[in-house]
């Protein structure tokens, strides 16, 4: 891997960061209601003069074009602005809020991965058998199923009928002064309903892709040859066949990264997760402009990133890519 | 003794103490589920149910209001009008302090009601405050430019939070102040912890300036969004007590709980009233018998009683039914379809018309659901409505300011006192573009304008109350705005909670008398 590599694609991430952060902002402006509105709105009601002061504490009686500059500026020395709504900096609104949705993200890209891909393998090994035939239908359907569907329903059967997990938020607040193995141990039990739930649409297609590509992998002639050197069946399919297969999982767990950012905003307003996710939703719904686009800016960052290591991990699984 | 010896006397040690155990259980955790989200915590600059909850759990404040409307002693532990009703003398009470130590002095109050007349969206609850002296440090005169009774109301927790001067008087702007979300105040709970949009945790003050109050330990507002994530909260035990319930659904659940309690108690100082506004710069509507024969389409009881299953209640006027100044004569507007054809007919519309309807979004139960059932009954009457749905409350909010509607459902809080809470509707000199609840109807009658303008100032009881049937009678027939129903606001709380919160202004009052039973 040279230097030079990874200089190119820092550079044309950061430069797809500035896309992003100007596009952001223009359309973000082009969705109807003022924040002063809702600012006063929410006071109860205002006058001519407290709308205006509004928009002058916020800057939002400056000219587009300047309050595009300000922002950029402001983004580019680490700064990300004030909430409209909270009156604190985006900075540490978000802050408070990473842990959370990387735990919850992380969590289910590892459980999706891990289960997705066991059952792909052993899918794989009869394709025509009522194994593989169960993973199909059980990807099918976890693929379709909307992700907020899965999560109402995992809570009325887990949280409602047979009360065994916590509906909402990541800890109890009861606990919260508990021992830190207490705590986690909380935590851990809020986090199993929403792990599933964003886990099981991707663990579907982990399921379909590394069967695909167990099945293509093999019938290839290596592995007749591994098998007739005498190589037991764990080590044909886990050790010689699904290092050659992992390659589109890989590609595709780094694709994926950026649409389970997208579907831990559903899972976190539904199980109330405290999470960016959620801060998003209810900044959206109060035009809460600064805070909607520290919560994009993030999310950006992370998919860049994620895909970023994506090619690192690619070169490194498929060593014919190393020269490159 | 022999170890069994030893157990069994200590079992019936323990037996006894149990048998004997006090009715009520010492402090305990009391949380409180809420959907709504509170931008921060200091309601002297902040309006709304968000903030007030746990603002007047932080913050005491000059007087308390009993559920009867009485004024009761509070900061202020006696006090006394002016026979001009132009000065208001509160004398406080001797030894209170904030929660960082700061005795309370009639400087704070002065600076507190002082920074609320000038911050506070409320216009109207100050306005006639001219100056305030402090002879002394437990004296309090507060000159009026003019007899002002709806003061002694707006010295209510849930309006007059008093502020330690000592820290807002600093000179930064009071509405962005970092000592609103980690506030000082001398209430019964002292602030422990805000996690903005997901829990305020307040712990009790053991300095509280009344005597063995607060009961509670804690108190722990949780902030869950979805409201069907909460009601299994409330099921499930996690959380004691929902207030602002709204959906009839919800309530019906919860009240097949046989460990809550479900009551509509504790919502008359609010007065939320939801109802259907017309915009009289619109010629079809401008004309008060389209208007009157909407009202004669459109029947209240089917939507409280179906659509709401009996859990909201008919709401005929502008004042909320369970204030003392309702008038109870108003026209009911009961269902005409005959009158209301005539009515349309004698405003040469007997071929119908069209017109749009907009409606709050969120919650559909009063607003969408009213707005639906509203296109197919005025088509019995020949008006073809098109409901207009918004994505979200901005674009709402943004269509009503600019006066961008016909006809549209909305909510209205009266806020205690009419003149905090419903005059902003109905007078003409309140008709501005691009605010958000203000007249924006468009209403404009001198007549009224001249009842509010006097019941403002009007110091006697009865003569006030008379100008507002005045006034109340007027706008029934005038009808800028069709009033539906009451909010159905509920509050669910444990069976075994005593002393809820129950007076008119519900949650938004100190909870230092809540306390658990055994």
């Amino acid at each position: 891997m040279t230097a030079s590599f990874l200089l190119r694609r820092l550079f044309y991430g950061i430069l797809l960061m500035l896309g992003v952060v100007v596009l952001n902002f223009l359309l973000i402006r082009l969705a109807p209601g003022d924040p002063a509105t809702v600012i006063a709105g929410e006071m109860g009601g205002a006058t001519q003069e407290m709308l205006e002061s509004i928009r002058e504490d916020y800057g939002l009686n400056k000219p587009l074009m300047t309050q595009l500059w300000i922002y950029v500026s402001g983004v580019a020395t680490g700064d990300m602005g004030q909430s409209f709504f909270f009156n604190q900096s985006v900075t540490s609104l978000i802050a408070a809020r990473v842990g959370p949705t990387i735990l919850l993200v992380l969590t289910a890209q590892f459980l999706s991965i891990l289960l997705g891909v066991f059952m792909g393998v052993i899918a794989s090994r009869k394709p025509n058998g009522i194994l593989s035939g169960f993973v199909s239908v059980f990807a099918t359907i976890g693929y379709a199923v909307p992700v907020f569907w899965t999560g109402i329903m995992l809570i009325i059967v887990f949280a409602s009928v047979i009360p065994i997990f916590p509906v909402e938020g990541m800890q109890s607040v009861k606990l919260r002064n508990a021992s830190y193995i207490t705590q986690a141990v909380d935590i851990a039990h809020h986090l199993v309903l929403p792990a599933f739930t964003l886990a099981i649409i991707y663990l579907a297609q982990y399921a379909r892709l590394s069967r695909a590509s167990m099945l293509e992998v093999l019938g290839s002639d290596y592995i007749r040859t591994a098998r007739a050197k005498g190589a037991s069946e764990g080590s044909v399919l886990f050790k010689h066949a699904l290092r050659n297969a992992a390659l589109p999982i890989l590609t595709v767990a780094g694709l994926q990264f950026g649409n389970l950012i997208s579907g831990a905003l559903l899972v976190e307003t539904v199980f109330n997760w405290p999470g960016m996710g959620r801060l998003a939703f209810d900044s959206i719904l109060r035009r809460d402009y600064p805070t909607i686009l520290g919560v994009l800016f993030f999310a950006s960052a992370m998919v860049v990133i994620a895909n970023l290591i994506t090619d690192l991990s690619y070169r490194w699984a498929d060593p014919r890519l190393r020269g490159r | 003794m022999t170890t069994f010896a030893k157990l069994m006397g200590a079992a019936s040690v323990a037996l006894c103490t149990f048998a004997s155990a006090p009715v009520l259980a010492e402090g305990g955790t009391l949380v409180i589920g809420s959907t709504q989200t509170p931008r921060h915590l200091n309601g002297s600059v902040q309006s709304g149910i968000a903030t007030a909850v746990p603002s007047t759990q932080l913050f005491a404040s000059p007087l308390r209001y009993d559920e009867n409307w009485e004024p009761q002693p509070y900061l202020a532990e006696s006090w006394s009008v002016a026979e001009d009703g132009l000065s208001v003398t509160l004398n406080l009470v001797q030894g209170a302090t904030f929660h960082d130590g700061m005795p309370i002095t009639s400087e704070d109050v002065a600076f507190s009601i002082m920074n609320t007349k000038e911050n506070h969206p409320f216009k109207s609850m100050f306005d006639p405050v001219d100056t305030i002296e402090t002879p002394d440090a437990h004296t309090v005169i507060i000159n009026l430019s003019k007899p002002h009774p709806a003061l002694l109301l707006a010295l209510s927790p849930a309006l007059a939070p008093v502020l330690p001067k000592h820290i807002y008087g600093d000179g930064q702007d009071p509405k962005t102040h970092p000592a609103n979300s980690d506030p000082v105040g001398s209430g019964p709970f002292i602030l422990e912890e805000f996690t903005p949009g997901q829990a305020i945790v307040m712990k009790k003050n053991p300095d509280f300036f009344i005597e063995g109050r607060p009961k509670l330990d804690e108190i722990i507002i949780r902030l869950i969004k979805d409201e069907s994530a909460l009601l299994i909260a409330m099921e499930n035990g996690e959380a004691d007590m929902y207030p602002f319930m709204a959906q009839s659904t919800s309530i019906k659940r919860l009240e097949k709980d046989e460990n809550l309690i479900v009551t509509a108690e504790g919502y008359a100082a609010v007065g939320p009233i939801n109802w259907l506004a017309f915009n009289l710069e619109s010629p079809k509507l401008s004309d008060v018998r389209v208007r009157q024969a909407i009202a004669y389409a459109t029947d209240r009881t089917f939507i409280t009683k179906a659509l709401h299953r009996g859990t909201s209640s008919a709401q005929r006027g502008p004042i909320i039914e369970s204030s003392p100044f309702f008038d109870e004569t108003i026209p009911a507007y009961d269902v005409d379809l005959e009158k209301a054809q005539a009515l349309m007919a004698e405003a040469g519309f007997a071929d119908g018309m069209e017109l749009t309807i907009d409606f709050i979004p969120g919650p559909k139960e009063q607003q969408q659901s009213i707005a639906e059932y509203l296109k197919s009954q005025l088509k019995k009457i020949g008006i073809d409505v098109t409901v207009r749905a918004a994505p979200d409350f901005p674009t709402w909010a943004g269509r009503i300011a600019s006066h961008d509607f016909e006809l549209t459902m909305d909510l209205v809080f009266n806020w205690g006192d009419p003149v905090i809470g419903v005059h902003r509707t109905y007078l003409s000199d309140n008709i501005i573009k691009g605010v958000i609840w203000s007249n924006t109807q468009s209403y404009s009658n001198a007549k009224v304008d001249e009842l509010l303008n006097a019941a403002a100032v009007e110091t006697d009881a009865a003569k006030r109350k008379d100008l507002y049937a005045q006034f109340q009678q007027i706008v029934a027939a005038d009808l800028p705005v069709y009033w539906i129903n009451a909010t159905p606001y509920h509050t669910a709380y444990n069976a075994k909670l005593l002393n809820p919160p129950l007076g008119i202004w519900g949650t938004m009052h100190p909870m230092d008398t809540v306390e658990w039973a055994e």
